[in-house]
């Protein structure tokens, strides 16, 4: 049994008992990404003198919290002063960040101890960590298949056991599709509840921080302390700070469900249908009813997000053109050729692929057409949301229409890759926040519940994920490594 | 048909600073003509009376006070410039 098998508010129960120490939980962090890293393969960058020291300055401190001494991982787009952040790209291979991101100074206050930096696809692009251009992450529950992406490192460093918890960020369904993967929660807040200061962008109206844990309730404490309006983004939200975990109250009686059957359709494989129909009888039998509903402009989720998160890439990483930090190529004959070649050779193929898309759809002659377009059906996928909350307290379907598939297996086809994200897509588009919880196996491999709120009711989310959670004991199971 | 072609590929690659070679041009063609395609199912719909989103929240202008503060420090924004000299940023000629 690892300490990590135990919940946060357990953990603190521990260390304030004296049965363990902060330096005993650092150690079982490095212990098991010795023993099973070479495997999995989740950790790009280790910060292990640092951490021993923070975790014995924090044992000697004297100071408490339900996330004090513990250790964490942090996806590779989110920078930290001092210890190299690469977004899993050769053209930042070097970078070494002379700030910290608005969520690492809140992590830090609330005293967890950062281990390492996790592996992602390059700049946040792709659905199985397979486009990092340093390494392939591999699941846990079986080595052979994808962790899911872009946030692969950090829901295989979780489920792997290597630290109780970890960040990611979600532009289509980042944390949600990897960690239904890896058979661990994460959650995707509304649009502007986590500051994106030090968050390196990818699609800045639809990027979010959020947390991956192996339970409901750590994961509504990690976004507790990640939450806040912040100066140094002006897209986050102003809206009053409460607690989610003290709202885990496992009760859902009265709760009216909607089953959009846009998400039960076409595509998605008997065994996840028949997953989330269970997980709704749970529920049901819980107290709640649901219903099935429309969200009819969803299969139009997947081409509107390609077009709009690639303009918006397109212009963000502009920056990198081997200047001011990164990767600069050499023999250049001028300035042009400069940006040119070092962004030929520092970018991988998926991402310039997806510049190259976003640069077309916001080039002159095309911006109406594809890029105007995109965002007025943003608009009739938004209204769908709207619609459905009038009546329903939360959404439920499945994560992803499949399990993890096997390394190697759709890499080379955009297309397909980019289907795996249908049915996370449409709630970065709408900005409303939504939860993967485990709800079941496929020969061997975890299946992701989604449940999804409205703008700013993440309370809610966690209440229904909760109660279902204390009815199943899915999230208790571990794979062997 | 194809909605995308070599040429186009090219100038786009000019736009966006990317060098490619003659074998990404003809990859890059394929797929990009696939995503487009793919895309243009969008047009099924009709969006002529809808106001585009291109932020979910309902927010204004967000302000603050114009008042000055210390920058990054010189030494700190050197650390990861590639060429740098004399505590400045080096880069190649910029005047033919």
């Amino acid at each position: 049994m690892s300490l990590f098998d135990h919940k946060l508010n357990e953990i603190q129960s521990m260390l304030h008992k004296k049965e363990i120490t902060i330096p005993d939980l650092v150690d079982e962090s490095f212990k098991r990404i010795s023993a099973v890293d070479g495997d999995v393969k989740a950790f790009l960058t280790l910060d292990e003198e640092n951490a021993r020291n923070q975790a014995k300055e924090l044992q000697e401190s004297g100071k408490t919290g339900i996330l004090n001494g513990v250790p964490i991982g942090v996806k590779d787009n989110i920078v930290t002063k001092g210890l190299r952040t690469t977004a899993a790209s050769q053209i930042l291979y070097n970078f070494d960040p002379i700030y910290d991101a608005t969520v690492v100074n809140k992590l830090r206050e609330a005293g967890t101890i950062t281990v390492g930096k996790l592996n992602m696809d390059e700049f946040a692009m792709g659905s199985s960590t397979e486009n990092s251009s340093f390494q392939k992450t591999r699941n846990p529950w079986n080595l052979d298949r994808v962790p899911g992406g872009s946030s692969g490192g950090s829901a295989a460093s979780v489920a792997a056991g290597e630290v109780p918890f970890s960040l990611g960020s979600d532009t289509g369904g980042s944390i949600r599709q990897p960690a239904s993967f890896c058979g661990v929660v994460g959650m995707k807040p509304t649009y502007g509840r986590v500051s994106r200061f030090g968050l390196i962008a990818f699609a800045s109206s639809l990027d979010q921080i959020g947390p991956i844990t192996r339970n409901v309730e750590d994961n509504a404490h990690l976004l507790e302390a990640i939450v806040g309006v912040d100066p140094y983004d002006t897209t986050s939200a102003n809206v009053a700070g409460e607690s989610f975990a003290k709202n885990l109250t496992g009760d859902v009686k009265g709760l009216r469900i909607a089953v959009p059957k846009e998400y039960l359709g076409e595509g998605v494989s008997e065994e996840v249908k028949q997953s989330v129909l269970a997980a709704l009888k749970v529920l049901e039998g819980q107290g709640a009813s649901w219903e099935e509903v429309s969200l009819p402009h969803s299969k139009y989720g997947v081409a509107t997000y390609y077009l709009l998160a690639s303009s918006e890439a397109s212009s963000n990483l502009a920056r990198f053109d081997g200047i001011r930090y990164g990767y600069r190529a050499e023999n250049a004959e001028n300035l042009i050729d400069l940006y040119k070649k070092t962004r030929a050779e520092g970018f991988g193929d998926e991402v310039k692929r997806r510049i190259m898309l976003g640069t077309f759809a916001l080039s002159s002659g095309y911006y109406d057409a594809y890029y105007k377009k995109a965002q007025q059906v943003r608009t009739l996928i938004k209204k769908d949301f709207e619609d459905v909350f009038e009546n329903y307290d939360v959404i439920i379907g499945p994560t992803t229409p499949t399990p993890a598939f096997k390394i190697g297996e759709i890499i080379d086809d955009p297309l397909t890759m980019y289907a795996n994200d249908i049915l996370t897509i449409p709630v970065n588009l709408a900005g409303v926040p939504g939860i993967s919880i485990p709800c079941g196996f496929s020969d061997g491999m975890p299946l992701g519940l989604q449940i999804i709120g409205r703008h700013f009711d993440e309370k809610t989310v966690y209440r229904v994920a909760h109660a279902y959670e204390q009815a199943t004991d899915f999230h208790k199971e571990k794979p062997e490594l | 048909m194809t909605r995308i072609s070599e040429e186009q590929v090219r100038h786009v690659a000019h736009l966006a600073r990317l060098a490619v070679t003659d074998e990404e041009v003809h990859k890059f063609t394929e797929q990009l003509d696939a995503i487009i395609t793919f895309a243009e199912q969008l047009n099924e719909l009709d969006t002529s009376n809808v106001k585009p989103t291109s932020h979910v929240l309902d927010m204004k202008n967000v302000l603050r006070e114009d008042k000055s503060a210390p920058g990054l420090d010189r030494e700190d924004v050197l650390k990861n410039a590639p060429d740098q000299q004399d505590g400045q940023i080096r880069v190649p000629s910029i005047i033919e």
